[in-house]
C-alpha cells in the first residue's frame, strides 16, 4: 500500500489531497502510519514498527490495517 | 505609478469595473477591483460603474475612488456609448473591464468607439460570446469534443415534458442568463421554468442533471489560443443558487488541460470562467461557460495568478507570459458584511448618478 505521492499529512494528523481539495483529521496512530508511510515503508516495516512500539496483538492488529486501509482506499489517497 | 511598457511613461492608471453588486449572488466587480489593487498598488484610480442605487460596492470608498451610474443593456449601445463619453471627458479611463455576461454584447459592440477615446479592453468576439452561450453550449462541446450535459431549450412550459421524459428527473431548468434551480419532479419544473421566464425572459433550458463533485475554473486567454492563466477551484460550501461561498484551489492536470483546449479552440479573448460537473468516473462535464472573471477571481490572486492584473497588461499591450504554477490548498471563505453609510450618500448617487 503507497500514498498517493501528492498526498499533505501533518504532525497533528491533518490530511489534504491537493487533486480533489479533500481534507481529513486523523488520530495519533493514524498519523504515525502516515508518517510512515511517506517516508516509504514497506507494509511489513511498519507493522513490526507499531508491534513494537504499543501492546498490541498481531491479529488485532492485522485487522484494524486492513480496516484503515480501507478507509485510505475510498478516501482516494492510495497509490493503487 | 504605473509604467506602460508601450507608451515609455508613467502614468496614474485608471481602470473602469462593473459588476459592484456584491450581494447573495455577487458579481465579480469587487473581487477584481481587490487584485488590481494588490497588482497595481495605490496609484490606481477605480472607476465604478454600476447599474442600480444599491449596489454595495458603490459605497466602499476605500475600493472605489468614484462611481457612476450607467444605463441598462436594455437601453442599447447609444445610451451606453454616450454615458461613457461623459464620464471619460471627467475620468480618463485607461482600460474598462465589465464583468456581467448581459452587458457584454453592448461593450463588444461599442469597443472601437471605445478606444477612440482612449479607453482600452480585452474582450472577447460577438462570435466566441455566441458559442458558449448556454442555448448553443451543447452543439460547441459536439464540434470540439467538449463533454456537455444534453438539453433542451424550450419556449413554453407546456414543452417540459419532452426533455422529462427523456432525460427522466432530476433536471436542472435554466435561465437565460442567470440563475439555475435542479427539480425533482414537473410541478417544480414548471415553478422554476415561470420564476427564470419573469425574471430573465425566454428561452429556458433545460439540462440532464449530472452527479458529481462541482468544480470551476477561472482563465484568461490572450485571443491567439494561449491560456495566460488556469485556477481550478473546488467548490466547498455551495449557497441555495448554487454560488460558491467558500473553495480551494485543486491540482489536477486534466481540469487545466480542459481549460486550456478551450481556450484553443475558441481563441478566447479575455476572462472566463469554466463551471464543471466532475463525475465518479472522472469524466468532466462543461455545464457552464461563463464570458468573464467569476466573483471568486481574487483566489486566482492568492494563488498566484492575478488573472485581472494579466488583462490589464493584456488590454494595454504589454507582453505578459503564461503562468505556469500556482499554490493548491489555498481557500477562499466569503463573509457579509454591513457598510453603514449617511443616507446624504444614498441620495447623492439616487439623484445624480455619481458619488
Amino acid at each position: 500500500m503507497k500514498l498517493k505521492s501528492n498526498i499533505a499529512t501533518s504532525e497533528n494528523g491533518f490530511i489534504f489531497n491537493p487533486a480533489t481539495g479533500d481534507s481529513f483529521t486523523s488520530n495519533g496512530i493514524a498519523a504515525e502510519i502516515l508518517a510512515y508511510m511517506k517516508l516509504a515503508e514497506t507494509e511489513q516495516e511498519i507493522k513490526k514498527r507499531i508491534l513494537d512500539k504499543y501492546e498490541v496483538e498481531p491479529s488485532q492488529l492485522e485487522r484494524d490495517w486492513d480496516d484503515y486501509m480501507l478507509q485510505l482506499k475510498e478516501a482516494n489517497l492510495l497509490d493503487l | 505609478m504605473y509604467v506602460s511598457q508601450n507608451q515609455q511613461k508613467s502614468k496614474a492608471l485608471t481602470i473602469a469595473v462593473t459588476g459592484l453588486n456584491a450581494n447573495d449572488n455577487p458579481g465579480p466587480g469587487l473581487a477584481v477591483i481587490r487584485a488590481l489593487r494588490e497588482g497595481f498598488g495605490n496609484e490606481l484610480r477605480i472607476i465604478g460603474l454600476a447599474y442600480e442605487t444599491l449596489e454595495p460596492a458603490i459605497y466602499l470608498k476605500d475600493q472605489i475612488d468614484k462611481t457612476y451610474q450607467i444605463p441598462y443593456p436594455s437601453a442599447g449601445v447609444k445610451a451606453l456609448l454616450e454615458r461613457l463619453n461623459y464620464i471619460q471627458e471627467k475620468e480618463n479611463i485607461d482600460v474598462l473591464i465589465p464583468n456581467f455576461d448581459a452587458e457584454l454584447y453592448n461593450f463588444i459592440k461599442i469597443e472601437k468607439e471605445l478606444l477612440s477615446v482612449g479607453i482600452k479592453t480585452f474582450l472577447p468576439s460577438h462570435k466566441q460570446l455566441e458559442e458558449r452561450d448556454k442555448i448553443n453550449l451543447k452543439a460547441f462541446g459536439d464540434k470540439n469534443n467538449f463533454k456537455i450535459p444534453a438539453d433542451e431549450v424550450i419556449f413554453k412550459s407546456s414543452n417540459i415534458d419532452i426533455p422529462a421524459e427523456k432525460f427522466g428527473y432530476p433536471l436542472l431548468v435554466k435561465g437565460k442568463f442567470y440563475d439555475a434551480y435542479i427539480v425533482q419532479n414537473a410541478s417544480d419544473a414548471h415553478k422554476a421554468f415561470h420564476k427564470l421566464h419573469a425574471k430573465w425572459g425566454l428561452p429556458i433550458i433545460i439540462q440532464e442533471f449530472i452527479k458529481g463533485t462541482e468544480i470551476n475554473i477561472a482563465g484568461l486567454g490572450d485571443g491567439k489560443g494561449n491560456a495566460i492563466s488556469v485556477i481550478p477551484m473546488r467548490k466547498m460550501y455551495i449557497t441555495e443558487k448554487g454560488k460558491a461561498w467558500a473553495g480551494i484551489t485543486i491540482e489536477d492536470e486534466k481540469l487545466i488541460a480542459l481549460a486550456q483546449d478551450f481556450v484553443k479552440a475558441t481563441n478566447w479573448k479575455g476572462g472566463f470562467e469554466l463551471e464543471i460537473m466532475k463525475n465518479d468516473k472522472g469524466d468532466l462535464y462543461i455545464m457552464e461557460v461563463n464570458p468573464r472573471f467569476p466573483a471568486w477571481i481574487y483566489l486566482t490572486v492568492a494563488s498566484g495568478q492575478n488573472q485581472p492584473k494579466a488583462l490589464v497588461d493584456l488590454a494595454l499591450g504589454n507582453t505578459v507570459d503564461e503562468f505556469s504554477t500556482y499554490k493548491t490548498g489555498k481557500m477562499f471563505i466569503r463573509y457579509a458584511w454591513d457598510n453603514v453609510i449617511d443616507v446624504e450618500e444614498f441620495q447623492k448617487f439616487s439623484a445624480f448618478g455619481e458619488l
